[in-house]
């Protein structure tokens, strides 16, 4: 299947005709996952998630630092139908333009985590030793603790705000990705192909990134998925209690603390900004589960 | 070694030294304060100071906490976050693992994909969130409808504790005061634990339900399993009596990994819920930028952490008769 360098073959046969397996394979994917409705509202959600982050200047009917200084804390209304906030902000365009942030932020961790802790894990995995050695215990140190508390930590020793937050969640994220690709690519190496790979002289980087990432690639797309959620989970948890943003910024977490003083007199404050890091979040879980048990084998059949 | 890399990197690590009464030091001051802690020391002279401090129970001034000693905080808040924690444990056990195997035997009908929804929202509920819902619900509209409700934050009745003052033993007040006959303080601790201890419990009540139903799908598809039905037992022994002990294994490890997780939820929902234990005591001391408090939280988290492995690794003989331990 891979394509050897300079093999005058796989430019006639063509992209297509060269992946065939993988292309039924991943039909089959698609048709085991449509069987599963939860995955579909999985999809749904995340699909109306993206749209909205990506058009939100054209969905949202107010800009996210607009206020309407005169009417503060309004119940929901058609005028503003999530509410005002304290400051006269209308809640329903915030929310939508904190999708686009809040999405932003988890897309970049789990990216960056991915790339990091796949050049790591996969160079790890692939020279052995001291460098794995050391490496293992480095993740070791980062696992023992629970994500939360040490992006807290991180972020508080970097200063708060958005950027340090990021970084923060993406020194929390990398290790999981070291230690899974590590896994797979240890998996991989003793295989015949990696074998075969060598003795036409390939060199151990193009192995590595040619050959051996791509069969892992599934277990990482799993793992990114459920990742995204618990990230945005994190990061919205974190900027409650003062990471992140600054005052006024429209982004979920800072909202719900905005709104946790009125709780009582304006509950729409804090309540819609919580109901769209619940649904993007279960939309990226359902979505993960189902390629979960869609990807593995021992369930799948 | 971490907390100390983090230490470091925090900033300055004089600032650990410094209580808030002497915010402004002269120069000469800040020397004596770099000479006292070996801070000109080259970095492993100073780390092995550190280890040393650690160990002699010197783990800094917390300014959080009116500058008593990092130490003393810590013994005052940490009962609070276990009592909270074990509490939210129970919570989720007694209701994770019975809705997990109900969900498993049922496999694939009404009730099994309703309860996936439901651990899975549990998954991806924001417990901040969650725990202001239940403060609104249970403490404001209660209240409002003239309701017996709910308390919505601290750990006690202020009016109570007055009236009845409670010898500290353990610093779980629940326990302290069965021990001493405190009904009083005893109703009110309880009452306060109920809505914290739900909203910290529903993630893992989530975690739970999945691992137990996969595992016990897992486990009822063995021979022993089919071998124990031709034998003629009932369905119901053979769920609770052969089924359930091993699938209870894997379920016992999320447990005790899931405890981490637990402390990690409890500084979001003490933080929500006014709960003076040390994840309202950290957040406190990240807003002050007060670092001998979080290096001496970050390292308790880290042995609590230890010992909740620990404590799953010495579980697991108990459970399966074929782990010894030697």
């Amino acid at each position: 299947m891979q394509e050897t360098p300079g093999a005058p073959q796989s430019e006639r046969r063509g992209w297509f005709e060269e992946r065939a397996p993988q292309i039924r394979e991943f039909k089959f994917t698609l048709y085991l996952l449509r069987q599963s409705p939860l995955v579909i509202v999985g999809f749904g959600l995340i699909g109306l998630f993206i749209v909205v982050a990506i058009f939100a200047p054209w969905l949202a009917p107010h800009g996210a630092e607009e206020r309407f200084w005169q009417m503060p804390q309004r119940p929901p209304s058609w005028q503003f139908p999530f509410g005002t906030d304290t400051t006269g902000g209308d809640i329903f365009s915030r929310v939508i333009w904190a999708a686009r942030l809040d999405l932003a932020i988890a897309l970049t961790v789990v990216i960056s985590a991915i790339i990091i802790g796949s050049i790591l894990g996969a160079v790890s995995g692939f020279l052995g030793r001291a460098f794995d050695e050391i490496l293992m215990r480095i993740t070791d140190v980062f696992l023992a603790f629970p994500a939360l508390i040490l992006a807290m930590a991180v972020a508080a020793a970097l200063g708060r705000n958005l950027t340090n937050l990021t970084i923060a969640l993406i020194v929390v994220w990398w290790p999981t990705y070291a230690r899974l690709i590590r896994g797979q690519v240890l998996a991989e190496k003793e295989k015949l192909y990696v074998d075969a790979a060598r003795a036409v002289g390939a060199k151990p980087t193009r192995i590595i990134f040619r050959h051996v990432l791509p069969n892992a690639i599934f277990p990482i797309i799993v793992q990114a998925t459920l990742d995204l959620g618990g990230v945005i989970l994190t990061a919205a948890g974190l900027s409650f209690i003062g990471f992140g943003a600054g005052a006024g910024v429209a982004e979920w977490g800072l909202m719900i603390a905005d709104g946790r003083s009125y709780l009582f007199q304006s509950p729409w404050i804090a309540t819609f900004p919580g109901l769209a890091i619940l649904f993007s979040s279960l939309g990226l879980n359902l979505v993960g589960d189902g390629l979960r048990d869609v990807l593995d084998p021992r369930l799948r059949r | 070694m971490m907390t100390f890399t983090l230490s470091h990197v925090i900033g300055d690590p004089v600032a650990a030294y410094i209580t808030s009464q002497e915010v402004r030091l002269t120069e000469e001051q800040l020397q004596r304060i770099i000479v006292a802690h070996h801070l000109n020391d080259p970095l492993y002279l100073q780390y092995f100071y550190y280890i040393s401090d650690l160990l002699r129970g010197d783990w800094g001034i917390s300014r959080t906490d009116s500058d008593r000693p990092v130490l003393v905080s810590i013994q005052h808040y940490l009962p609070a976050t276990v009592e909270l924690s074990l509490v939210s444990m129970v919570f989720a056990l007694a209701l994770g693992i019975p809705i997990g195997i109900i969900s498993a035997v049922r496999k694939d009908k009404p009730v099994d994909h309703a309860t996936r929804v439901f651990s899975l929202v549990g998954v991806s509920m924001p417990v901040f969130w969650l725990a202001l819902i239940l403060q609104y619900v249970f403490y404001y509209q209660l209240k409002i409808h003239n309701l017996p409700s709910l308390p919505s934050g601290g750990r006690v009745d202020q009016f109570v504790w007055l009236d009845h003052p409670l010898q500290s033993i353990t610093g779980l007040y629940t326990v302290d005061s069965l021990i001493t006959g405190n009904f009083p303080v005893f109703l009110s601790a309880v009452a306060h634990l109920i809505l914290p201890g739900f909203a910290l419990s529903y993630i893992f009540m989530a975690v739970f339900v999945r691992m137990m139903r996969s595992s016990m799908l897992e486990v009822m598809r063995q021979d022993y399993i089919t071998l124990a039905r031709s034998k003629g037992l009932s369905e119901r022994v053979v769920i609770y009596r052969h089924a359930l002990r091993n699938a209870m294994i894997p379920t016992v490890t999320v447990a005790g990994l899931a405890f981490g997780g637990l402390l990690a939820g409890a500084v979001l929902t003490e933080t929500v819920f006014s709960f003076p234990g040390i994840g309202r005591w950290s957040t406190g001391a990240i807003v002050r930028d007060d670092v001998a408090s979080i290096m001496g939280f970050m390292l308790i988290i880290a042995v609590v952490y230890m010992m909740a492995n620990l404590i799953v690794d010495l579980l697991y003989a108990a459970i399966d008769p074929r782990i010894r331990l030697g």
